[in-house]
């Protein structure tokens, strides 16, 4: 008997159309657990460097979570994997919603796609039966659009689906997977699973995933029940409100977007608004949410509300949750929330990301007015800026004209387009689109992980320590008191000193030895959550959440009956990170990649940059070039990973 | 017959509060699996959640008595602009689909009210206050009730057949 995990993969073959549950090595979850840490293995084993995103080797891994589909609140992300169309490295977007639940009821941890089918498809499975049908009347449909007629061509309503839409299809760089009111984004998974001519998998389950310990597991989720409640009681104070309780922000319940708004860079990562949010602005852009939020939902087995069900005029409805609200409207310099529920209603039917794709959209805006891009180029555009943003929107998804140099995103369009173009591309990490932020000074925290994170994108890395510190000694005594999820109790003094200006300030405080070992807690409670399929809203990515590493340990030993303490989780944990480093190291990512974008902060500290990421490196066991040492990744059990690497020229002598 | 009083439980649902997050499909079939919350699947549930996410309607649905046949109730109601299907809404474990039926052999569930524990466990894991539990005294005919048992065992005399089902029975028993 198999707990937690079901024990069985399917290996779908897309060019014979070959179909097999494989049952897996029950070691596998000793070592790396589940989701995203058997995912990196899985990979590591069968996809050699050489393999690029649109070859057919290309792996397209659709995985659920270690505690996905138990009692467990909140662990519902699926974690999708495959080498990057932009990044060239191993990506892992993560969605949540009912996909991986359901695929686990099915009786299946993970679907691996290799090879590409020769027509549009679509796979189906219901438990054991399990068809590759085909999806020919579905090429061009909308991905949400999609998943109804699934629906409805099966007759069967409980069926989860996650589908692309066109800019999956054409292969558009920032493409997503949508499911439900969910959708997997970065790094171009739409694009892969467009280039294999999967329109969608819809999965029906109706099998028992087991427990191995459920009286001690029930009672560890008791705990975690009261914590939850405990938090709802009792919002963090002194910081935004949009951050003070648990989830992911909560942008579809709150209205004040003044802290978004105002702090983030708009257009193509470009302009600060500081007087943005006025009280005009709050009233219509309260009115217009007010209108368009038909009910605030949650994904599978979550008591949050992060997402919406939006209603806007006569658009038709869709799903939406968090930062994709602002972001296109604000990218077009449209100061009319309304633009936003009706952009963002086309950009998820297309299927993109909506964190790249505004910034993509913007910067083509940027080269027109700057004469590098024509009227040639914007032959057939609408002068207003509403109908530009939707008219740049369906070239790039539809790859017509201009349009199919964007959709490759803004490092490779800024390459092609040329005649000076390059400069414009300022806002990539890894020639990926960043969250759109520029602050005064360089953040020593905000470096590293901007910098060295296999995910790529800040985006939820950040996590459970304060964006900032504190200003008064009141406030940091506060916000330490009552802090059971901390590692270590040294973290207290860490905010207790972090001061906002003098010494003990940022960019020399928190020093490179603290922020390593801050940086490390993240990423560590992080990779946990990835391999869980927790989502990180109610761990590592807010502040005091219910799941942090003391209780971890006692929840997956319940779950799985593994006897795990907290140094075999994080030992676990550690593993997964490293050998997904080794991975990226293996595609080529050296120090000299890892930088975030020049013009990120006005005041740059080039030494202490090499400084901070020389402490991190050393830290985390790495050497100078940011490859895993063989004492480290022997200390991991992961000697064959050196081995390769010595093979490969890429690690010499153990170190070098 | 005597006429007795009787303790009543009732589960109001605002299904307006309802966020569609389905922990009562998960919380009800653990706590149903032997040993109790050894597994789950939402699809033992004896409540389910009907979803039509598009059309706002989250709906859930506590699985009442077992019946042999269909009816015919089709009907479509429109209400505060969103349509319900008569069937979908039914607590009916019935011939015509395949809901409140245990997925392996078809047999019918139904809602126990968690007999025993404080609140039906449903409730007590609704942390968005969707189904909420009361408990008031009515006076009625007190009138013996069919146990989980009898009621699949009429499920398979209904479909197969009072004597198919003794001689399956008596062969089973036979084997050991």
């Amino acid at each position: 008997m198999r707990y937690a995990e079901t024990g069985y993969n399917l290996e779908i073959d897309l060019a014979t159309g070959n179909i097999e549950r494989v049952e897996t090595d029950p070691k596998l979850m000793a070592l790396h657990l589940g989701g995203l840490g058997t995912s990196v293995k899985l990979h590591w084993d069968r996809v050699p460097p050489e393999v690029k995103a649109f070859d057919p080797e290309n792996l397209l891994v659709f995985s659920t979570g270690l505690l996905n589909a138990t009692p467990a609140f909140s662990a519902n992300r699926s974690v999708v994997t495959f080498i990057s169309p932009q990044s060239d490295t191993l990506a892992y977007p993560m969605m949540g919603g009912f996909f991986a639940a359901e695929l686990k009821y099915a009786g299946y941890d993970k679907v691996v796609f290799r090879n590409k089918s020769p027509g549009w498809i679509y796979l189906y499975i219901n438990n054991d039966k399990v068809e590759i049908r085909d999806a020919s009347h579905l090429q061009g449909k909308g991905a949400v659009e999609t998943q109804e007629l699934i629906r409805k061509e099966l007759n069967q309503s409980k069926l989860q689906i996650a589908a692309i839409g066109l800019a999956g299809e054409n292969r558009v760089f920032t493409a997503s997977i949508e499911q439900s009111r969910s959708s997997a984004s970065r790094l171009g998974g739409g694009a892969v699973m467009g280039d294999k001519k999967i329109k969608a998998i819809a999965v029906r389950g109706t099998k028992d995933v087991y427990l191995a310990r459920p009286e001690d597991f029930m009672e560890q989720l008791k705990g975690v029940t009261e914590y939850i409640q405990h938090r709802w009681a009792n919002p963090i104070q002194d910081v935004m409100t949009i951050l003070s309780g648990i989830g992911s922000p909560q942008e579809m319940k709150h209205t004040d977007e003044k802290w978004h708004t105002e702090n983030f860079v708009w257009g193509n990562a470009r302009t600060r608004r500081r007087d943005f949010w006025t009280d005009e602005i709050d009233e219509s852009w309260s009115k217009s949410q007010h209108a368009a939020v038909k009910r605030l939902i949650s994904c599978f087995n979550c008591p949050t509300h992060c997402g919406a069900l939006i209603s806007h005029k006569n658009t038709p409805r869709y799903m939406a949750k968090c930062f994709g609200k602002l972001t296109y409207a604000m990218a077009a310099y449209v100061d009319d929330l309304d633009f936003s529920w009706k952009i963002l209603q086309r950009a998820t039917e297309y299927g993109v990301d909506s964190f790249s794709t505004p910034q993509i959209l913007a910067f083509a805006v940027e080269l027109y007015e700057a004469g590098i891009l024509t009227d040639k180029d914007f032959a057939g555009c609408p002068s207003d800026k509403e109908g530009r943003f939707l008219w740049l929107l369906d070239r790039v998804v539809r790859r017509e004209g201009i349009g199919d140099i964007l959709a490759d995103g803004v490092y490779f369009a800024a390459r092609k387009i040329g005649n000076g173009a390059e400069a414009f591309d300022h806002n990539t990490i890894k020639k990926h689109e960043q969250l759109p932020v520029k602050l005064g000074t360089l953040d020593p925290l905000y470096f590293l992980m901007y910098s060295t994170n296999e995910k790529i994108s800040i985006t939820q890395m950040e996590g459970q320590w304060p964006q900032s510190a504190f200003p008064t000694m009141e406030q940091r005594e506060n916000f330490v008191r009552d802090w059971p999820q901390l590692p270590d109790d040294k973290f207290k003094k860490y905010v207790l000193d972090w001061d906002i200006r003098g010494e003990k300030a940022i960019p020399y405080y928190p020093t490179p030895d603290i922020a390593s070992e801050i940086v490390d807690w993240m990423e560590t409670m992080h990779n946990i959550d990835d391999a869980c399929g927790m989502c990180c809203g109610m761990s590592s990515f807010c502040f005091k959440p219910p799941y942090h590493i003391h209780n971890y340990p006692k929840i997956i030993s319940a779950a799985t009956g593994m006897d795990l303490d907290e140094e075999g989780l994080k030992k676990i944990a550690n593993r997964s990170r490293n050998l997904h480093r080794a991975y990226n190291n293996r595609k080529g990512i050296r120090r000299v990649d890892e930088k975030p974008p020049a013009d990120h902060w006005k005041k740059r500290f080039p030494e202490l940059e090499e400084e901070l990421l020389s402490t991190y490196y050393a830290f985390k066991g790495w050497n100078h070039d940011g490859i895993p040492t063989r004492e480290k990744l022997e200390e991991l059990d992961l000697g064959y990973v050196a081995d390769d690497l010595e093979k490969r020229g890429i690690l010499h002598n153990g170190h070098n | 017959m005597a006429t007795i009083k009787k303790k009543i439980k009732v589960i109001k649902v605002d299904a307006d509060k309802c966020n569609g997050c389905r922990t009562c499909e998960v919380m009800c079939s653990a706590f149903h699996a032997v040993p109790k919350y050894s597994s789950n699947n939402p699809a033992r549930s004896r409540i389910q959640i009907i979803t039509d996410r598009l059309e706002d309607i989250w709906l859930p649905v506590f699985a009442g008595e077992y019946t042999a046949s269909e009816c015919s109730g089709r009907n479509r109601y429109v209400m505060n602009g969103k349509e319900y299907a008569e069937c979908n809404s039914c607590r009916a474990s019935c011939p015509a689909r395949d809901l409140f039926k245990e997925p392996d052999s078809g047999l019918p569930l139904k809602c126990d009210m968690c007999d025993g524990e404080e609140e039906p466990i449903c409730v007590k894991w609704c942390l968005v206050g969707a189904i909420t539990y009361e408990e008031r005294e009515e006076e009625r005919q007190d009138e013996p009730r069919l146990g989980e048992m009898e009621i699949g065992l009429q499920a398979l005399a209904d479909r197969h057949g009072m004597k198919k089902v003794l001689e399956t029975v008596a062969r089973m028993s036979k084997k050991g």
